[in-house]
């Protein structure tokens, strides 16, 4: 294989063109939004500051921390089951977790909200349990628990498959027990999976906008999140504010960049 | 069609891969470049082809310098050492691409593409995918593709660098035959020198990008220009000695020089395995026996020479009268019938 | 071997009370007031607009974006470029930026109130809450797809094979359509029907840059959004389900072009 070769000719054109298109597609953009911030920037500075874009912060960081956690449980549980196991219903299983990528984010949204919602089929089931759902915390949460379900699974099966299941044979003829060969030899070996499928779910979760609109309903101070905030200040005209919440979700996005481009290597 | 590449230059960052390489083939030769690998006969070849440019120098094809043309300009066939074979075409569409690409009849590829297949040894195989092909039937498919278009010059990388040794051995004897036939002016690259004297009308010796020796596979035995050479080619033992007196002397054992260099001077002495005697001579002798190797039809006899604490080995003949009572602890005579000898350029004698 | 039972069972159980569940019940409100109504509600000249615009723009951005992801992955695999990894870092960055922020991010550059959006609105072509601003905003989220299909396929691909194609006198374009893109075209599929999946169901961008005017810039995603807010959930259930149904049509020729694609450089 000869090493790489510094491009020539009609490929010199191409190479500038691709640089051209990837900066006027993402990086003029990402440089406007910066200009419009820094702009206003005591403006922005004090709405992001206020009660309701702190509040929506916290919701947003809250739901997704959860979401790491239970993916993270579920899906090396999921993944255990989907790459080691094999049982009637097992291909079924594997495309309900595709499911949810083939789903725009309001039939997401919309979907819950026919489950959980005013006329929702489990209503009863919730009210008996004197649970509040609907347009309230919960409902966010589990809507972001729907559209983050592939990742860390697939992430994790991903490595399940490519290390094989030998070295847990050998534990067990060392006498270990299932619970010992899971702790000590599976789940070091799926460390990278998890990190990385909990990289692409903090993505999604803190990014999650339709789903979370139809079903939290984006009320302030309750079930506004981040991204929700960006609407609500975009529909009143309040650029400065929906800008300055943006910029810090795509800081925020550029940070799991890093993290994603160091597994990728 | 002749070549001549004159003082061919490359380097690929710092590091100059083809040194001042410069030589000529005549019309219908069939030429090796031999060499170590990653000593630039690759790039030398690729510079000929146009898939590499050069820092300087020039290559001239026929008369007319081409250098400035691109590969697909020079009508040359090239054989890639991984085959290169296009994976998504069948036997017969990678044979035909060559034709189809100058636009040559339908009807004429086909008839190609039957005789080339024919000529090769792989009839009916044309509808095959590459994929579904052994080594060596790959190798002469890409040699078939190479050959297509008729080209002025056939060019190949370590031909049959990627097969299992005996399919190796038959390639060799089949390019060959093939060369006698077509006398296709051909030259190609290998770094293993059986092949290289078996099949070569010439051999270039490339070494570190420099250009070592270039001539019959005869005249390189017997008269290689470079310690390198001499070195490279064959199974050698490299003894130090001291030239004095028209002869050089190991030890004791002493054998008359053929390059005499003045008295006193430290060399390296180059013996080739078979112009070596050894016989048993038990409370004196100059050498202890540590192995003794049958292999085939020829035995390999190991020994320390003790005086100049080198090791030295022979090879003889299964039946040879020298091997009675040579065994592993025995001590032994030695006699040179053979040698070359190189001044040493000792680091402290600037 | 009971503890591996149990397992399966909550894992079952998780992935149908998250997602078989609601999808279930979503299908069947979709249906549940008959053909009829479905008639109704898909046939509505506003949603078969919105659905016209969505799979409209999802072709032009999946076209636009196959021929651009593959010269980038070519640009990524092939060249000693600088900047090669800054370029690799760039393709991610829409897999990590919020869908809604890149609407956004459009929309601060070219949104009416700012200088370059008066000036191409002056020109006759605006961007933000126009048809173009959909289009942009669908190539942003879309960009990683047709590149990280690529790139593995055109790495196995020995670049000797081009090298062959020119010694036999071929010329670059022929190299191109006959050497180059047959073995890489699987990826280029599976990537193009992945962007073109994305596409049809993107929301979060769309909301922000198109605008959403009614038979203009209302893409289906949005129109979903309307009816529900709307009070008509049936309705928004049933245009959900033409979507739905596109979209797990696409899947399992996604999953076979990626199979050819995956086999070719096995």
């Amino acid at each position: 294989m000869h090493s790489l070769r510094r491009p020539t000719g009609v490929s010199r054109f191409i190479f500038l063109g691709v640089c051209a298109w990837l900066a006027a597609l993402l990086l003029v953009p990402l440089g406007a939004l910066c200009v419009n911030v820094a702009s206003d920037l005591g403006h922005v500075v004090s709405v992001l500051s206020g009660p309701e874009a702190l509040n929506a912060i916290a919701l947003t960081l809250a739901v997704t921390l959860a979401c790491i956690v239970f993916n993270g449980i579920f899906g090396v549980a999921g993944a255990l089951v989907l790459v080691r196991q094999r049982f009637v219903g097992r291909r079924v299983l594997d495309a309900l977790v595709d499911l949810p990528l083939a789903l725009s984010p309001v039939m997401t949204g919309l979907a819950f909200l026919l489950v959980l919602g005013r006329s929702g089929v489990l209503r009863p089931v919730v009210d008996r349990l004197g649970l509040d759902v609907a347009f309230a915390w919960p409902s966010v949460l589990i809507v972001t628990l729907f559209v983050t379900l592939p990742f860390t699974l697939r992430e994790v099966a991903l490595v399940l498959e490519e290390v094989g299941d030998s070295e847990e044979q050998a534990a067990s003829t060392l006498g270990a027990s299932a619970w010992q060969a899971f702790w000590r030899v599976t789940l070091p070996n799926v460390r990278g999976g998890l990190v990385m499928g909990a990289t692409l779910t903090a993505a999604r979760a803190l990014g999650e906008f339709g789903a979370v609109l139809v079903v939290g309903g984006s009320i302030a101070n309750r079930t506004q999140t981040a991204t929700t905030f960006i609407h609500g200040a975009l529909e009143e005209r309040q650029e400065s504010a929906a800008y300055g919440m943006a910029l810090l979700l795509a800081a925020a996005a550029v940070a799991l960049l890093f993290v994603l481009q160091r597994r990728r290597e | 069609m002749g070549i001549r590449v004159e003082n061919l230059v490359k380097s690929f960052g710092s590091v100059r891969v083809v040194d001042h390489v410069s030589f000529e083939v005549r019309p219908g030769e069939l030429v090796a470049l031999l060499g170590p690998s990653g000593g630039g006969k690759s790039t030398v070849l690729r510079m000929i082809a146009g898939l590499e440019a050069a820092d300087s120098g020039e290559v001239w094809l026929d008369g007319a310098r081409v250098d400035h043309l691109h590969a697909r300009d020079r009508q040359v066939g090239f054989v890639f050492q991984h085959y290169a074979l296009f994976r998504h075409m069948t036997v017969a569409d990678n044979i035909a691409f060559g034709l189809s690409v100058r636009k040559i009849p339908l009807a004429e590829q086909k008839e190609r593409v039957a005789t080339l297949l024919e000529v090769m040894g792989l009839p009916g195989m044309g509808e095959r995918m590459p994929s579904q092909l052994s080594g060596g039937q790959r190798q002469r498919v890409a040699l078939a593709r190479a050959l297509a278009p008729r080209p002025k010059l056939l060019l190949l990388d370590e031909p049959f660098g990627a097969v299992d040794a005996k399919v190796r051995e038959e390639l060799r004897r089949w390019l060959r035959k093939l060369h006698d036939e077509v006398h296709t002016t051909s030259i190609f690259v290998t770094h293993d020198q059986e092949e290289a004297f078996a099949i070569a009308d010439r051999v270039m010796i490339i070494s570190q990008g420099k250009l070592e020796q270039a001539g019959s596979p005869v005249e390189i035995l017997d008269n290689p220009a470079t310690e390198f050479v001499a070195r490279f080619v064959g199974d050698v033992n490299v003894l130090p000695g001291v030239s004095r007196q028209g002869h050089v002397h190991v030890g004791r054992v002493s054998v008359p020089a053929e390059d005499p260099h003045p008295d006193g001077t430290a060399v390296n002495v180059v013996v080739r395995a078979y112009d070596l005697k050894f016989w048993r001579e038990d409370g004196a002798g100059v050498a202890t026996v540590r192995r003794v190797m049958t292999v085939g039809d020829r035995v390999r006899v190991e020994a320390w020479l003790d005086e100049v604490e080198a090791p030295i080995f022979a090879q003889f003949p299964r039946r040879s009268s020298l091997l009675h009572g040579v065994e592993a602890g025995c001590r032994i005579a030695v006699e040179i019938t053979q040698a070359r000898a190189w001044a040493v350029h000792a680091p402290d004698a600037r | 071997m009971r503890g591996s039972l149990l397992l399966r069972l909550g894992v079952v159980a998780w992935v149908t009370a998250l997602v078989a569940l609601p999808v279930t019940v979503l299908v069947l409100r979709g249906v549940e007031d008959g053909p009829h109504a479905f008639w109704i509600a898909v046939s509505d000249p506003t949603a078969i607009d919105a659905l016209v615009l969505s799979l409209w723009t999802a072709a032009l951005a999946t076209t636009i974006n196959a021929v651009v992801g593959t010269a980038v992955a070519w640009v990524l695999v092939r060249w000693d470029v600088p900047g090669r990894r800054v370029i690799a870092a760039l393709v991610d960055l829409p897999l990590a930026i919020p869908t809604l922020v890149a609407g956004v991010l459009l929309v601060a550059l070219f949104g009416p109130q700012t200088a370059v959006g008066h000036v191409l609105i002056g020109l006759g072509i605006p961007v933000a809450f126009a048809r173009t601003g959909i289009v942009m905003a669908l190539l942003f989220v879309t960009l990683p797809f047709v590149v990280r299909a690529v790139e593995p396929v055109l790495e196995e691909l020995d670049p000797a094979e081009e090298e062959a194609a020119y010694t036999m006198g071929a010329t670059r374009f022929t190299t191109l359509v006959r050497v180059l893109l047959p073995p890489i075209l699987p990826a280029v599929a599976a990537g193009a029907v992945q962007t073109f999946a994305r596409s049809v169901a993107e929301f979060g961008s769309l909301a922000a840059v198109s605008g959403n005017i009614p038979h203009r810039t209302l893409v289906a995603p949005v129109y979903i959004l309307g009816e529900v807010e709307a009070g008509n959930p049936g309705g928004a259930a049933s245009v959900s389900l033409v979507l739905l149904a596109i979209a797990l049509s696409l899947q399992p020729l996604a999953g076979a072009l990626a199979r050819r694609a995956g086999a070719r450089h096995a």
